[in-house]
């Protein structure tokens, strides 16, 4: 059993590494990866984030949205409801609520983490690499318990990736790139390279 | 409004001012989906859709929706056109719709459809925002088309599923470079897309931060 969840997680954070095998949440990935300071606190917001986002969106399809889902409400038919066509719109609800939450909650509590966290919370309602997470845990079918794991690797592997890009980038400025090339385009092949060097943890299994 | 700023709004975004190769938005899915070409024009089509019917309905009831709620708005506007083409793509194209997985449902969270929404379909009337969307969708899907183009050619050696250089298994002369239909070489290929605009369009150039001297151990002059 712990094997199976240790698999899983290292896998999410390595072999699928959500930014540099699936292109997600590439927006902030590149705009946001300049230091590394505001990096890793990026990183931290979409950890906490994904893994309470994916558990919910899980919870939300098994107990809602999944055909015969219902049935525990003991109505007459409820059984053939099949509320998933709805889901793209609650996911992305439970995420856009849940950050609110999270942010008022941290406010009130947590003033410290708050502050450090500043403007990267209410970013990431438009990191795609949350949505997609939860469209990963509905694709495959996880239960409650791999989610929570998988939403916690998924959320280790964009922090790493991205803690990873500031800090080339922060040594990449000393760097005589051609004019054309600059900023973007040299920032472009850099992460080709990272996610070619994220390639080879493929075939990885614990 | 004059018929020369319907083709400015349409054709701008095309070419002179391309949503992914300068203003770098919406690429998430833009580097996904790229490694052959019918699965591009698929998902640049979805993307036209969305783009175009969110801007035209966000525009529609602009007047209406309050300011401190406008991003749920578009928000449940735009997921709602999403679920739409997910269904008709499931419907229709089946195969093609798993091919694609997550990636429709990520366009509710490309910065496109929603930047469009904010900057353009909130100001503009329904017509002109319509037309906007279009225009920035087909940007959209030009550069998806362009780097679907060379990863499908050099990986598979076929251009939109026909085969244009024969591969060695089928007793041609080419062989199929791999590391085209993998992940990294979608990076590789936009930063060379971003490196020949910028070079034809100087002005996109970014300003070095720090300026090299040469010998600067030797002699340190004030700014060469």
């Amino acid at each position: 059993m712990f094997e199976h969840y240790l698999s899983l997680f290292v896998k999410a954070v390595f072999v699928e590494n959500m930014a540099l095998a699936f292109f997600l949440g590439m927006c902030t990935f590149l705009a946001v990866s300049k230091k590394i300071s505001s990096a890793i606190g990026l990183g931290i917001a979409v950890i906490v984030v994904l893994t309470i986002t994916v558990p919910v969106n899980n919870l939300i399809l098994t107990y809602l949205l999944r055909e015969g889902a219902l049935t525990w409400t003991g109505l007459e038919g409820a059984g053939n409801i099949d509320l998933s066509f709805l889901g793209l719109l609650s996911y992305i609800g439970v995420i856009a609520a849940l950050v609110q939450i999270l942010e008022m909650f941290l406010d009130k509590f947590v003033p410290t983490l708050y502050n450090a966290l500043g403007v990267f919370l209410p970013l990431i309602t438009v990191n795609c690499a949350i949505l997609g997470a939860s469209l990963f845990m509905v694709e495959r079918s996880y239960n409650f318990g791999e989610s929570v794991v998988f939403g916690a690797g998924a959320g280790f592997g964009w922090a790493l990736a991205i803690a990873a890009l500031a800090g080339i980038r922060e040594k990449l400025k000393y760097s005589d790139v051609p004019a054309s090339l600059q900023g973007l385009g040299i920032t472009f092949i850099t992460v080709g390279l990272m996610s070619l060097g994220f390639m080879s943890f493929s075939g990885i299994q614990l | 409004m004059a018929a020369e700023s319907v083709k400015d709004v349409v054709l701008s975004p095309v070419f002179k001012n391309n949503p992914i190769a300068l203003q770098v938005l919406g690429i998430c899915s833009a580097l996904a989906v790229t490694n052959s070409m019918s699965v591009s024009l698929v998902m640049g089509l979805a993307v036209i859709a969305v783009t175009a019917f969110s801007n035209l309905f966000v525009s529609l009831i602009r007047q209406h929706i309050p300011s401190s709620i406008r991003i749920i708005v578009q928000m449940t506007i735009i997921a709602s056109l999403v679920i739409v083409v997910d269904q008709v793509l499931k419907a229709y194209a089946y195969e093609m719709s798993k091919q694609l997985s997550v990636f429709v449902g990520l366009i509710i969270t490309n910065c496109i459809v929603m930047g469009r929404a904010e900057a353009y379909a909130m100001q503009n009337g329904p017509v002109m925002s319509f037309l906007d969307g279009i225009g920035n969708g087909l940007g959209y899907a030009v550069i998806l088309l362009i780097v679907g183009f060379f990863r499908e050619l050099f990986g598979s050696g076929s251009v939109f599923g026909f085969t244009v250089l024969t591969p060695v298994q089928d007793g041609g002369w080419y062989v199929p470079n791999g590391l085209m239909l993998l992940p990294p070489s979608a990076f590789f290929v936009i930063g060379l897309i971003i490196w020949v605009l910028r070079s034809i369009r100087t002005e996109q150039v970014e300003k070095t931060e720090y300026r090299i001297v040469a010998n600067s151990k030797a002699k340190i002059k004030e700014s060469v």
